[in-house]
C-alpha cells in the first residue's frame, strides 16, 4: 500500500462530512480556512518525496511524462482559447490540473493494454498517442478528427491505440472496461485494462456492478478514480456518504489504495503495483487518485462553488510546475531543456489547430455512415 | 424436417454458432447451473464450461455492459435477460454504449453483440412482468430488432444474429417458447435478418403480426375464410431495419391492412408502419388502417382483466372485418 495513505490530504471520514442543508455553506467557508505554515509544511513534504522517486525511473521516461504533461496544458489552453473563439463546440471538459493521473498512470502501460475514459478525455487521448492534430480536429468537428468529426470532446476514439474511448454518460465506460478486462483473461492474455472515472460516477450503480463482477470473476481491470472532489458543481462532501473512495474497495475485497494525483510519480507507481496484480493474478485494483481541476467542470463553468483560496491552494501544487521543478533540482534538466520542451509543445499545438482549421468538414454523406457495421438493406 | 419447439431451436441456434465460432459466449442471470430460467440454455455449460455459459449477478446494467465491452475487442456475447422486463436496467448500456459506439467513434469498432429473452406479456405476472418494449428498441439507429413467431425463425434468425456484426436485441416470447413447428435440418439453415415472411397468402385484407400475434392472425385468418375473406398474414420478424417493402406490396394487394401486436399502440411499430404504409400506398387504401394494440393500460393480474388488455383471434377477427365493411 502507498505510504501515502497517512499524509494530511486523505479524505475526511464520514464522521467528518457536512451535513444536509444550510449548515453546508458555513461548514465548506470553515473547512476552506487554510493555515500557512501547515501548508508549507505539507508542501515540502511532497517536494521531498518525488525527489526520492525522481532516481527510480530512468531519464528518457521522466523527460517524455513532463513533455505529455506540458503537451496537455498547453493543448488545453489552446482548446479554451478555440472555444471561445467559436470553433469548439457543445461541452469541452479541460484536464488542466489532473495532468499528472493521465500521465503517470499511462506512463505504465504496454502498448497492447486497453484504456477507457469519461468525457474529461484529451488529455488520456494525447497520452495514448493520439496525434494533437487528430484531437484538435475533433475538437473543431472536422472529417480528420480521430472519431471524424461525429464524437466531439466528449468522444475521441483510437482502436489502433487500444484508446476505448471518451464517455459521455457518467459512469458508462466502467461496465464497458470490466468487459474489456472479461475478453482479454478469456482469451488468455496479461493484457490490463484502466479505467478513469470521476468521483461523482462512484455514486453511480454501474461503478458497484462493476467492481463485484471484477473481483467475483477476478478480471484484470484497474479502476482509476480522479477524484477532482467536485461532480460539476457539487463537493464530493455533498454527494457521498462516505466519502473516502478508496473504501468503497472494502466492500468487494478489492485491494485499493489512495495516491497523491498531484505527484505524476506516486501515480505512476500506484498503477505499477496494479498492473502487477492485474497481470499475475488477474486481480483487479481500485486506486482513488486525489488531484483538482484549476478550470471549471466544463467551458461554460463560472466556477461559483469553489473559493479563490482553494483554487491557489492545489494551485501552488501545480503537477506540471512542481514535476519539472523537481527534474531540474535533480539536475535531470536545466533551462534549456525545459525551454526546449515547451518550444516543441507550442509549435505541435499551433499545428494542430492549422491541421483542424484546414481539415474540410465531414461530408453530408457521412451523416449515414458508421451505423452499422453490416446495414442491411431490408427487403430479398 | 424436425419438429421441435421454439424453446429447443433457440437452444440449437446457441449450441452451433458456440461450437462454430470460440468467441460466442453466454451470460445471463440463472443461463448455466439452472440451465435457464425457461430452459432455453439447457445443456450448454455442460457442452461448453463455465467460462462460456456464465452464471451472472442480478446486474442488468453490469453485465449489459461487460458485454458490450467485451465486444469492443473482439468476443460475440449473447448476453441474456431473464426477461426484457429487466432490460429496462440495461438500457443506459445497450442505448448509450452499444447503439453508439461504432457512430460516435467514427465507425472504429463493431459491436458484434446479441441482447435476448422473452418480451411482451407471460401468463398473470401483472404489470412489471408483462412490457412489449420492441418499440423503444426499434427507435435507435444502431441497433437490429428481431422478433420471431416460429421455430424455424428463431433458429435462423437468432444464428443470423450471432454472426451478425452489429448489436441484435433478439425478442423471444415467453408464452411461445413451447409452440412446435418444422425446423430445417442442418448447421448452415439462417434466415436473413430484414426480411419479412409472408406466412399465409390472401386477397382480401393484410394483418401485419409479430411474435406472439402471429399465430392468433393465423387461426383468424382460417375461422375468417370460412366467412369468405381470404387473409393475407405478413410476419415483419425483424422490425429494425423494417421490410416495409413486402408490407406495402401486400397492401397493394389487398387494400386493407390490419396490425396486430401485443405492445401499446401509443409511438408503437403499429404506428410506425401504419405511417410508412401510408406514406408509400396511400392511394390503394381502401378503408383506414386498423391497428389492434395491447390496452393502453399497465398489464393488470385479474385472469379476466388480463384477457382484455391482449389482441386474440376474435378481436382479430372483428378488426378485419371491421376494415372490410363487412359488419
Amino acid at each position: 500500500m502507498s505510504e501515502l495513505k497517512v499524509t494530511p490530504m486523505r479524505p475526511r471520514t464520514e464522521s467528518e462530512g457536512a451535513s444536509a442543508g444550510a449548515g453546508v455553506a458555513e461548514e465548506r467557508d470553515a473547512r476552506d480556512r487554510i493555515d500557512p505554515a501547515e501548508l508549507r509544511e505539507e508542501h515540502e513534504q511532497r517536494h521531498q518525496e518525488q525527489l526520492k522517486q525522481i532516481g527510480g525511473v530512468d531519464r528518457d521516461t521522466l523527460l517524455k511524462m513532463l513533455y505529455q504533461m506540458v503537451l496537455i496544458r498547453r493543448f488545453e489552453e489552446k482548446s479554451a482559447e478555440s472555444y471561445t473563439l467559436g470553433k469548439i463546440g457543445g461541452f469541452c471538459h479541460l484536464y488542466i490540473g489532473q495532468e499528472a493521473v493521465a500521465v503517470g498512470c499511462l506512463s505504465a502501460l504496454r502498448p497492447d493494454d486497453y484504456v477507457f475514459t469519461s468525457y474529461r478525455d484529451h488529455g488520456h487521448a494525447l497520452v495514448m498517442g493520439t496525434s494533437p492534430d487528430e484531437v484538435m480536429a475533433e475538437l473543431f468537428g472536422k472529417i480528420g478528427g480521430c472519431s471524424k468529426g461525429k464524437g466531439g470532446s466528449m468522444h475521441l476514439f483510437d482502436a489502433d491505440k487500444h484508446f476505448l474511448g471518451g464517455h459521455g454518460i457518467v459512469g458508462g465506460q466502467i461496465p464497458l472496461a470490466t468487459g474489456t478486462a472479461y475478453a482479454t483473461k478469456y482469451k488468455g492474455t496479461d493484457q490490463a485494462t484502466l479505467v478513469f472515472f470521476g468521483e461523482a460516477a462512484v455514486n453511480q450503480g454501474a461503478f458497484h456492478e462493476s467492481l463485484n463482477m471484477a473481483q467475483l470473476w477476478k478480471l484484470p481491470c484497474i479502476y482509476i478514480c480522479e477524484n477532482n472532489q467536485y461532480g460539476m458543481g457539487t463537493s464530493l462532501k455533498r454527494a457521498m456518504s462516505i466519502s473516502d473512495v478508496s473504501q468503497k474497495a472494502v466492500g468487494y475485497g478489492m485491494a485499493s489504495e489512495f495516491v497523491d494525483g498531484m505527484d505524476v510519480l506516486a501515480v505512476r507507481a500506484a498503477t505499477e503495483r496494479a498492473l502487477e496484480r492485474a497481470r499475475k493474478e488477474y486481480l483487479p485494483s481500485l486506486l482513488e487518485i486525489r488531484t483538482y481541476r484549476f478550470m471549471g467542470h466544463s467551458m461554460s463553468d463560472p466556477g461559483h462553488y469553489r473559493t479563490r483560496a482553494e483554487i491557489e491552494k492545489y494551485q501552488e501544487r501545480d503537477p506540471v510546475k512542481v514535476f519539472g521543478d523537481n527534474l531540474r533540482e535533480k539536475g535531470v534538466l536545466d533551462d534549456a531543456g525545459l525551454k526546449e520542451i515547451e518550444e516543441r509543445v507550442r509549435a505541435e499545438v499551433e499545428h494542430s489547430v492549422k491541421f483542424a482549421d484546414e481539415s474540410p468538414e465531414p461530408a453530408p454523406e457521412e451523416l449515414f455512415t458508421d451505423i452499422y457495421a453490416n446495414p442491411i438493406k431490408p427487403g430479398r | 424436417m424436425a419438429v421441435i419447439t421454439i424453446r429447443e431451436a433457440l437452444n440449437q441456434a446457441m449450441r452451433e454458432e458456440m461450437r462454430r465460432d470460440e468467441g460466442v459466449f453466454l451470460m445471463g442471470e440463472e443461463v448455466a447451473a439452472y440451465q435457464g430460467a425457461y430452459k432455453v440454455s439447457k445443456g450448454l455449460l455442460e457442452e461448453f464450461g463455465d467460462k462460456r455459459v456464465v452464471d451472472s449477478p442480478i446486474t442488468e446494467l453490469g453485465f449489459a455492459g461487460l458485454g458490450v465491452g467485451a465486444a469492443m475487442v473482439g468476443l460475440r456475447p449473447i448476453i441474456e435477460f431473464m426477461t426484457f422486463n429487466f432490460s429496462i436496467l440495461a438500457t443506459d448500456q445497450i442505448i448509450n454504449s452499444a447503439a453508439k459506439m461504432r457512430y460516435m467513434s467514427g465507425g472504429q469498432f463493431k459491436i458484434p453483440i446479441v441482447f435476448r429473452g422473452p418480451n411482451g406479456s407471460a401468463f398473470q405476472v401483472s404489470s412489471q412482468h408483462s412490457q412489449a418494449l420492441e418499440s423503444w428498441y426499434a427507435h435507435f439507429p444502431g441497433l437490429k430488432v428481431v422478433m420471431p413467431s416460429t421455430p424455424a425463425d428463431a433458429k435462423g434468425l437468432l444464428k443470423s444474429a450471432i454472426r451478425d456484426d452489429d448489436p441484435v436485441v433478439f425478442l423471444e416470447q415467453e408464452r411461445m417458447y413451447g409452440n412446435k413447428g418444422e425446423v430445417p435440418d442442418g448447421e448452415d439453415f439462417l434466415v436473413p435478418l430484414g426480411v419479412a415472411d409472408v406466412k399465409r397468402e390472401g386477397t382480401d385484407c393484410t394483418v401485419v403480426a409479430r411474435s406472439m400475434t402471429v399465430p392468433l392472425a393465423l387461426k383468424a385468418a382460417e375461422e375468417l375464410e370460412k366467412q369468405g375473406v381470404s387473409v393475407e398474414v405478413v410476419d415483419p420478424r425483424t422490425i429494425r431495419p423494417l421490410d416495409i417493402e413486402t408490407i406495402v406490396n401486400s397492401v397493394k394487394k389487398t387494400n386493407r391492412l390490419v396490425i396486430a401486436e401485443e405492445s401499446h399502440a401509443f409511438c408503437g411499430v403499429g404506428a410506425e408502419i401504419s405511417a410508412q404504409v401510408m406514406e408509400h400506398a396511400f392511394d390503394y387504401l381502401d378503408a383506414p388502417v386498423k391497428r389492434l394494440s395491447g390496452a393502453d393500460a399497465p398489464m393488470p393480474y385479474a385472469k379476466n382483466l388480463e384477457r382484455l388488455a391482449l389482441p386474440d383471434v376474435e378481436r382479430i377477427v372483428k378488426a378485419v372485418r371491421e376494415v372490410s365493411y363487412l359488419d
